[in-house]
């Protein structure tokens, strides 16, 4: 996981000359801990400090009023303690599937302000793209099936550092 | 969708809820109850569950952009039987800021006034497919019927002298900004006991969380059963207001009132009244709450209720955020338990 986290921060400082006007944005909430390791990263090869937020996207989902019966996703804070208008912000997320979180933080981004631009950076890039949404930075490919599920675990939260990929049990 | 596949269920936050409780992992993620009748229905983990979600409506509150896409499409009907304008406010503020339609209204512009029955208006107003009514009325009891009859999300917004329940949260919320947490807390609540429906939810919600009450009032204007009630009982606003870490004033209630309670409004002042001199008897941090409206110079001097201990006004900022919590946990999904 480090070696892959190495090589996207290098990936960032290659394309994004000057780091002046570029923040770091995670999705609540493996995406915070990976864009910290990440801007930690570049500390080291730049000594730039780049700010980092995080956001969560519950509040924008679109699958609130569907699919799911009862309870609701607990809303988490959301804290972008800098101004993103004509930033070069990355986006990041653990895994990538469908584009629906995405699209959310997206929405949910644009309300705080006009960014210059936005890049993706997600850890895991699993396929089945329901929206038309593609990453900038990817640590790895990982193709899956519908019934499988990949579980992005970091030490920050889950006291290990790994990736899982599980057969999802059949709902009833 | 994240890549578990989308359960539906988000991750859940651990919040520090303060050196007072100390750190806790949230063990519920939604309400049991479909609606929100009162404090009474609701669990401790309940209570924190909307305190914490309401942390982060009150961040959406003090962005540029106020709004968020949360409630589109759902239609939050405000059923106010009585006289309101915080309350009703802070609700239409919290379902605007969701993007929920909303529609108010108010007993003195329906058909209330020729005589329809509130079941007779309630089913009238069902057809029409709300997905949540917020209703204030002044019996008791009245949102227990509407939600016996009602497919649609109930919230209580104060219904006689029973319970005012976002009321209690918001007051509880306010306390937890200022306090870290409940547990060991002195909160002295003075006024008309007697009438007051943020009193029986306050006491609730208080206990529930851990707090000590001390409830101050002339004899005539306390309720029987105090102590039942989680109160210590005293007719000395000396004492209760003795190293507290809050003091809650609660308004004088003169509509409610049918017989004489006290001699006059001035001797109140004199035996009840919060001036800056009782206040020195409590803690230095001490919070000065009040429901609103204020009745400066009966229950509280002007120069408390506006001076640095005040937090009146960040009751009324919060409430928004809390109104907001509650909305979202109860209507945000689909059909939830029923």
């Amino acid at each position: 996981m480090g070696r892959t986290l190495a090589r996207i921060a290098h990936e960032v400082l290659e394309r994004n000359r000057g780091l002046d006007d570029v923040a770091f944005v995670g999705i609540r909430t493996r995406g915070v801990p990976l864009a910290q390791r990440i801007v930690t990263a570049i500390g080291e090869l730049t000594s730039h400090q780049v700010p980092v937020g995080s956001l969560d996207i519950t509040l924008y989902r679109d699958d609130l009023m569907r699919h799911q019966v009862g309870p609701q996703p607990v809303v988490g804070p959301t804290d972008i303690p800098f101004p993103i208008d004509d930033h070069r912000i990355i986006l990041v997320d653990d895994v990538l599937y469908t584009g629906r979180t995405v699209r959310a933080a997206l929405d949910a981004l644009i309300d705080f302000g006009r960014p210059r631009t936005i890049q993706l950076l997600v850890f895991i890039d699993r396929g089945h793209r329901e929206l038309p949404i593609k990453a900038d930075y990817v640590g790895k490919n990982l193709p899956t099936s519908l019934k499988e599920s990949v579980q992005v675990r970091l030490a920050e939260i889950d006291g290990v550092d790994e990736v899982v990929l599980e057969e999802e049990a059949s709902s009833s | 969708m994240k890549g578990s596949g989308g359960t539906g269920q988000g991750s859940v936050g651990v919040r520090d809820q303060g050196s007072a409780e100390g750190p806790r992992t949230p063990t519920v993620t939604a309400l049991e109850n479909r609606h929100l009748l009162g404090i009474a229905e609701l669990s401790a983990e309940e209570i924190r569950l909307i305190l914490d979600t309401a942390e982060a409506m009150k961040e959406v509150g003090e962005r540029q952009i106020k709004k968020v896409p949360t409630l589109r499409g759902k239609t939050v009907v405000n059923l106010f039987f009585e006289p309101s304008t915080r309350t009703r406010t802070s609700f239409e503020i919290a379902e605007k800021r969701l993007s929920a339609d909303t529609l108010n209204i108010a007993a003195s512009t329906s058909s209330v006034v020729k005589g329809e029955t509130l079941a007779d208006t309630v089913r009238n107003l069902e057809a029409m497919a709300p997905d949540a009514i917020v209703m204030r009325h002044p019996s008791s009891g009245a949102c227990h019927l509407l939600a016996r009859i009602c497919r649609a999300r109930v919230v209580n917004a104060g219904d006689g002298t029973h319970e005012h329940p976002t009321q209690a949260l918001l007051d509880g919320f306010t306390i937890r900004q200022h306090k870290g947490g409940f547990a060991g807390l002195k909160v002295a609540i003075v006024g008309d006991l007697l009438h007051s429906r943020v009193l029986r939810s306050n006491l609730l919600l208080l206990n529930k969380l851990g707090a000590q009450v001390v409830a101050c009032a002339p004899t005539t204007l306390r309720p029987v059963g105090l102590d039942r009630m989680g109160a210590t009982a005293t007719s000395s606003i000396d004492e209760a207001v003795q190293d507290a870490d809050v003091v809650m004033m609660l308004r004088i209630q003169l509509e409610r009132m049918q017989g004489h309670f006290f001699p006059s409004i001035r001797e109140y002042y004199r035996l009840f009244g919060l001036t800056a001199a009782r206040l020195q008897r409590a803690k230095p941090d001490v919070i000065i709450m009040h429901p609103g409206p204020i009745n400066r110079g009966v229950e509280i001097d002007s120069d408390v209720a506006d001076g640095p201990y005040s937090v009146i006004l960040e009751q009324v900022a919060n409430g928004v955020a809390v109104r907001m919590a509650v909305l979202y946990l109860l209507t945000g999904g689909s059909e939830g338990p029923s």
